[in-house]
C-alpha cells in the first residue's frame, strides 16, 4: 500500500511539473524485462546475464523520467557507498599519462570488442578534461581544472577515487558507469584516472 | 593526444553528416561550414541506389515459390507500399503479431515466397563491401514510398498499445556493466558524445527528427542501414547482448519511437555520417 501511495504521489508531482514521465508501473516493467530476455542472444563476452538488473539498476529504471523519491535516492547512495573499495596500499594517485590514455579509450565490454582488452573508461565521450582535447562530449559536467578548483587534498583524492569507482554513491541514478563496482576498470586503471584528475602536473589542471 | 587532429577531422566529418546539428556554444563558424558540407551531400544520396535495387526486388518473383511481394500486405492491402511505413508498426492478424516493416518482410518471405527462416535471416546487414543485403534494399524502397507522408502510428489496437508501453519501459531499462539505458544518451536536449550530437528521444521534436530520418545511408559504412540495424548497434554500444533481428523487444522499442514521431512528415532514406 505504501509503495502504491508513493507511486501515485510521484506521478501527480511529475504531471504537475509537466515532466515527460513514463508510467511507474512495476508490472509492465517486469513484463518488459521478460520480453527482453527472449529478444536478446548472447554474443562474445556479452552474455544474457547482462540483462539481470541489480537493485540500483532496477530502481533507477523504474523511476527514470520521473522525480526520484528522496528515500529511494538515499537508499541507493548508501548501498553503493558501502561497496567502494579503496586500494589496500592506500595509494590513490597513479600516472596521469596512463590515465589520459584510459580516458581516450572507447573500447571495452562490447560484444564486438576483444575480451582480452583493451578496456577504457572513455571519459572524453561525456566530459571535458584536458583542454588540448577538443573532441569531448557533454553528457557529464566539465572536469577541466578538477583538482585545482577543489584543492589537492586527501579528501578530494578520496572523493575522486570513490566517484570513479561508484558514482551512484554520491548521485543516485547518475548516468556515469560504476567503473570499479562493476569491474570495468582495474584498481591500477582507476589510480591512473584519479591522477589525470588530481595530479597538479596533469593537463586537466592547467 | 597525438591523434587528436586526426580524430577531430573524423569527428567533424561525423558531425557534418549527422542528422541533428544543434550546436555547442563557441563553435559557430565550424558549424556553418559543417552545415554547408552536409547540405552538399544531401544533393546526392547513394541511398537512391538501394531504393532502385529494392524496387526491383519488390516486383520480381522470388524464392522457391516464385512469388513477388505484390501479395505482401504491409497493412494497407496486398502489395500497397505507398504510405505503409509511416503507419508501422501495426498488428497483423494473419501473423497474430505486432510487426515492424522488417519483421513483416521476413514474414512475407517465409510464408508466401517459400524462403526458409534461416535463408530469410541470412545477410540482413551488408558488409560495407561486395556483399550487399537484399533486406536493406527492400527497406530502402518501401520506406522511400512514405517520404512526405505524416507519421501516423495508431495505438487503437490494444496489442500495439501494449507494445508501446513495453517499448517505453525498454527505453528506460538500465543494465549491463555500464548501467546504460537508451535514456542515458537520449534523455536530454543538446547533449553530445564527443562531437556527435544526440537526439533527445523523450521530446516530441527529438523523436520526430530522429525517427523520420531512418533508414539512412551511412557514409562511414558505405551501406544503407535500417531501423533494426540502428537499434542493434545502439544496444551493442550499450554493452548489452545482441538484439535479435525482428524480435518482440526490437518491435516494442520501434513502436515507442515511431508513435512518438506521429505528426511529422517522414523523410527517409536519409544520409548520415
Amino acid at each position: 500500500m505504501r509503495i502504491r501511495t508513493l507511486l501515485i504521489l510521484i506521478t501527480v508531482t511529475a504531471v504537475a511539473a509537466g515532466c515527460a514521465s513514463q508510467s511507474s508501473d512495476p508490472q509492465t516493467s517486469a513484463k518488459a524485462a521478460q520480453m527482453m530476455k527472449a529478444s536478446f542472444k548472447e554474443r562474445g563476452q556479452a552474455k544474457l546475464d547482462r540483462l539481470d538488473q541489480d537493485e540500483t539498476q532496477r530502481l533507477c529504471s523504474l523511476y527514470a523520467g520521473n522525480a526520484l523519491p528522496k528515500d529511494v535516492a538515499t537508499r541507493i547512495e548508501a548501498a553503493n557507498l558501502s561497496s567502494i573499495k579503496y586500494p589496500s596500499d592506500g595509494k590513490l594517485v597513479g600516472d596521469w599519462k596512463a590515465g589520459e590514455k584510459i580516458a581516450q579509450e572507447g573500447r571495452g565490454k562490447q560484444f564486438s570488442d576483444d575480451p582480452t582488452g583493451p578496456v577504457g573508461a572513455n571519459c572524453y565521450a561525456c566530459h571535458q578534461l584536458a583542454p588540448q582535447e577538443v573532441s569531448y562530449g557533454t553528457i557529464g559536467p566539465s572536469l577541466y581544472l578538477f583538482g585545482k578548483t577543489r584543492g589537492y587534498t586527501d579528501e578530494t583524492r578520496k572523493y575522486a577515487w570513490g566517484k570513479v569507482f561508484n558514482p551512484e554513491a554520491y548521485a543516485a541514478c547518475s548516468n556515469m558507469p560504476r567503473f570499479g563496482h562493476n569491474g570495468i576498470l582495474t584498481e591500477a586503471q582507476i589510480r591512473d584516472v584519479v591522477a589525470l584528475l588530481m595530479d597538479p602536473a596533469s593537463p586537466v589542471n592547467h | 593526444m597525438m591523434q587528436n587532429r586526426r580524430r577531430l577531422a573524423a569527428c567533424m566529418g561525423g558531425v557534418a553528416l549527422a542528422a541533428f546539428v544543434s550546436l555547442a556554444v563557441g563553435q559557430g563558424s565550424t558549424v556553418d561550414e559543417i552545415a554547408k558540407y552536409r547540405a552538399a551531400l544531401q544533393d546526392g544520396n547513394p541511398a537512391e541506389l538501394w531504393e532502385a535495387r529494392g524496387e526491383d526486388l519488390w516486383k520480381k518473383p522470388r524464392g522457391p515459390k516464385q512469388v513477388a511481394f505484390a501479395r505482401c500486405d504491409l497493412g494497407l492491402g496486398a502489395g500497397v507500399v505507398k504510405g505503409a511505413y509511416a503507419r508501422m508498426p501495426r498488428y497483423f492478424a494473419d501473423a497474430g503479431r505486432v510487426m515492424d516493416l522488417e519483421a513483416r518482410l521476413l514474414y512475407c518471405m517465409t510464408t508466401q515466397q517459400g524462403i526458409s527462416d534461416a535463408d530469410a535471416h541470412k545477410n540482413l546487414f551488408g558488409n560495407g563491401s561486395e556483399r550487399k543485403s537484399d533486406m536493406e534494399a527492400l527497406v530502402a524502397y518501401v520506406t522511400s514510398e512514405s517520404r512526405g507522408t505524416k507519421m501516423d502510428v495508431s495505438l487503437d489496437d490494444p496489442r500495439v498499445k501494449e507494445m508501446y508501453a513495453l517499448g517505453e519501459k525498454m527505453f528506460y531499462f538500465r543494465g549491463g556493466p555500464h548501467d546504460f539505458a537508451c535514456a542515458t544518451c537520449h534523455g536530454e536536449d543538446a547533449k553530445r558524445i564527443r562531437l556527435q550530437d544526440l537526439p533527445n528521444l523523450t521530446s516530441k521534436e527529438g523523436a520526430q527528427k530522429a525517427y523520420t530520418t531512418w533508414p539512412a545511408y551511412r557514409v562511414s559504412q558505405g551501406e544503407l542501414r535500417t531501423f533494426q540495424w540502428r537499434l542493434y548497434d545502439c544496444f551493442r554500444q550499450q554493452r548489452f547482448p545482441e538484439l535479435v533481428y525482428g524480435s518482440d523487444a526490437s518491435i516494442a522499442l520501434t513502436t515507442f519511437l515511431a508513435r512518438n514521431a506521429n505528426g511529422a512528415a517522414y523523410d527517409a532514406p536519409a544520409i548520415k555520417r
